[in-house]
């Protein structure tokens, strides 16, 4: 996919300023806090905010510029919107085929196809003002691919539901992303969500771009909200090597050599999977600890100490660490980074106390 | 019953059904912009379409006949294209009709297109819907409801005309002589026993199109609207 950006967009409350291109298939994560202009940007893309000014240009194909205005009709994307909207004169099943009838193409997938992925066969007959939030927003999202969208938005699309029904749809958003070949822009102020179902992320803060990248560097960089919040954390992409059933562990591969342990997850061999490392569960040592209770311990080299901001000084700072192509984040007392003399570019142990499981990714 | 009276009945209801049909053309896309619309003239529009609700019909059949005669601009016009003379005619009647019972089409469209959630119309936009298959998927089902009374009413309306008519229409039996004329006609030669069958079927005609109505609206339909999308 290739989408170049450019809105100046003026409302009561806010302004949206937003140059940029995006070109990365995959799920492109649009996180920021709420009035950050998400949902305002996410409805421009689909031609549903009038009055405004800018270019937006997909593959090539011009949406908008000066003398050009794509009607959302004629855009071929698809949008789950935060209310499922779904038609309450139609059945279930009645609001999947409007809008298989009026698919853009015949590459998409078939109606069993989806209801089998969202697991939803059963609600076919049900009239949708009997479905739960979850259900409905479920039809919602089977409706979406249902029209073969060259572009799936979707803005917030769990936001309005209790947390079983969250995990439930986060789930099948997993294994859906194997599945789909369209690109996806998801709006979230949810870090858990995008830390998920993100490849890639672009950070609006006040209608303006403040960074845009791969979700797993940007969700480690100690200058972004993203990693200062007190449950810093960071993501990491490991593959399934093998499983001790008799430690009841399982072994991931980490770029080729490096190796971590996790209590024992039941995903197949080769499955590469996402791990949340807390901040607060990584220490530094400056040589291989010999004896030491924990299991996973990776050389790293010291990327970038963050630097206090304001003038003040706090008790804690938040180090960057880079092992291969991948990023760790590590928070220490400040009078230990001074004792260890710490400083970037050095090469030094992290000793991670814990790695949790975050989901299921293909890679 | 007379040839007459029968003429006259088959005469109304025509009339009735071409108004209609008319209405519901022309009523729909006004109702939908006047729903819609932000524009500064919307207050004026609203006016003249609610106008016949409290002019005496004879006000409004006073200026069609001015404007219907030969002489007149109209008058001429429709001479000139149709070969015919529009006054007394039931073109006129027509036409009469469908101004004088404009506002009870109109009115409640509007009312239902103004609750009808725009949402959804967004999302039928994304799913590729143009404006005129959204209107037939999505508004026309959802304010079905409201089609049905706005038919029903401007029907009803306009068989229960009788000003507009007396004043346009003239009395031509079988070309302009409608149902309410007819009686009118009854009642002034004395011949009570036949204005007793077409008032009372009148009466009972009526009852029976607004039971009919009131039994289809329930107001179950908007609720369920709103319940889905808030």
């Amino acid at each position: 996919m290739s989408l170049l950006v450019s809105l100046e967009l003026q409302r009561k409350a806010f302004h949206i300023s937003v140059q940029t291109a995006l070109d990365s298939n995959g799920v492109t994560a649009i996180y920021g806090h709420s009035g950050a202009g998400k949902t305002t940007f996410l409805r421009w893309l689909a031609g549903l905010e009038k009055n405004t000014v800018g270019n937006l240009v997909f593959n090539n194909e011009v949406w908008q510029d000066e003398n050009t205005f794509l009607p959302t009709q004629q855009r071929q994307i698809a949008y789950v919107f935060q209310d499922a909207r779904l038609f309450p004169h139609l059945s279930v099943l009645g609001n999947l085929q409007y809008a298989y009838q009026r698919r853009f193409n015949d590459n998409g997938p078939l109606l069993e196809h989806v209801c089998e992925w969202l697991d939803m066969s059963h609600l076919l007959e049900n009239n949708v003002t009997t479905l739960s939030g979850g259900e409905q927003q479920r039809v919602a999202i089977a409706r979406a691919l249902l029209s073969s969208p060259r572009l799936i938005l979707m803005d917030e699309p769990l936001e309005s539901l209790d947390q079983q029904s969250k995990e439930h749809i986060l789930q099948h958003l997993e294994k859906l992303h194997q599945q789909l070949s369209a690109p996806i822009l998801y709006v979230s102020h949810n870090l858990e969500e995008v830390n998920r179902l993100a490849d890639h992320l672009l950070v609006l803060q006040q209608g303006k771009v403040i960074a845009q990248g791969s979700m797993l560097e940007l969700s480690s960089r100690t200058d972004l909200s993203l990693s200062h919040e007190d449950n810093a954390a960071s993501i990491i992409v490991a593959t399934v090597d093998r499983h001790d059933e008799h430690y009841q562990l399982s072994e991931l591969v980490v770029d080729d050599d490096l190796r971590v342990f996790l209590t024992a997850i039941d995903h197949d061999i080769n499955t590469a999977v996402r791990l949340r490392i807390p901040a607060r569960d990584v220490s530094i040592t400056l040589e291989q600890p010999k004896n030491s209770s924990i299991l996973n311990i990776l050389p790293c080299v010291i990327d970038e100490i963050e630097i206090q901001k304001s003038g003040a000084t706090h008790a804690r700072v938040l180090v960057r660490l880079h092992f291969a192509n991948q990023y760790l984040l590590a928070r220490l007392t400040r009078k230990s980074v001074d004792r260890l003399k710490l400083h970037s570019g050095q090469k030094v142990f992290a000793q991670i106390k814990t790695v949790a499981l975050l989901n299921e990714h293909r890679y | 019953m007379s040839p007459h009276d029968l003429d006259a009945i088959l005469l109304t209801l025509k009339l009735a059904a071409v108004t209609t049909a008319i209405l519901l053309l022309l009523g729909s896309p006004l109702a939908w912009w006047l729903a819609n619309t932000r524009c500064r003239i919307k207050p004026a529009l609203e006016a003249v379409v609610a106008l016949p609700l409290v002019l005496p019909p004879t006000v409004i059949g006073f200026y069609l006949l001015l404007a219907f005669a030969p002489s007149s601009a109209l008058g001429q016009f429709w001479l000139a294209t149709t070969g015919d003379s529009l006054a007394f005619s039931f073109s006129a009647l027509v036409i009469g009709s469908v101004l004088y019972s404009l506002p009870f089409v109109v009115q409640p469209l509007q009312a239902s297109f103004e609750q009808l959630p725009k949402s959804l119309l967004e999302a039928a936009a994304t799913m590729g819907a143009s404006l005129k298959d959204q209107f037939f998927s999505i508004i026309m089902p959802l304010s079905k409801r409201s089609f049905i009374t706005a038919a029903s009413l401007g029907f009803a309306h306009t068989v229960g005309e009788f000003g507009v008519v007396l004043m346009i229409g003239g009395n031509i039996p079988g070309e302009t002589q409608v149902l309410s004329i007819a009686l009118y006609d009854k009642v002034e030669n004395l011949q009570y026993t036949e204005a007793h069958w077409l008032a009372g079927g009148l009466v009972v005609f009526s009852l029976l199109l607004l039971a009919t109505i009131y039994r289809f609206n329930r107001p179950a339909a908007i609720g369920s609207i709103k319940g889905v999308s808030h």
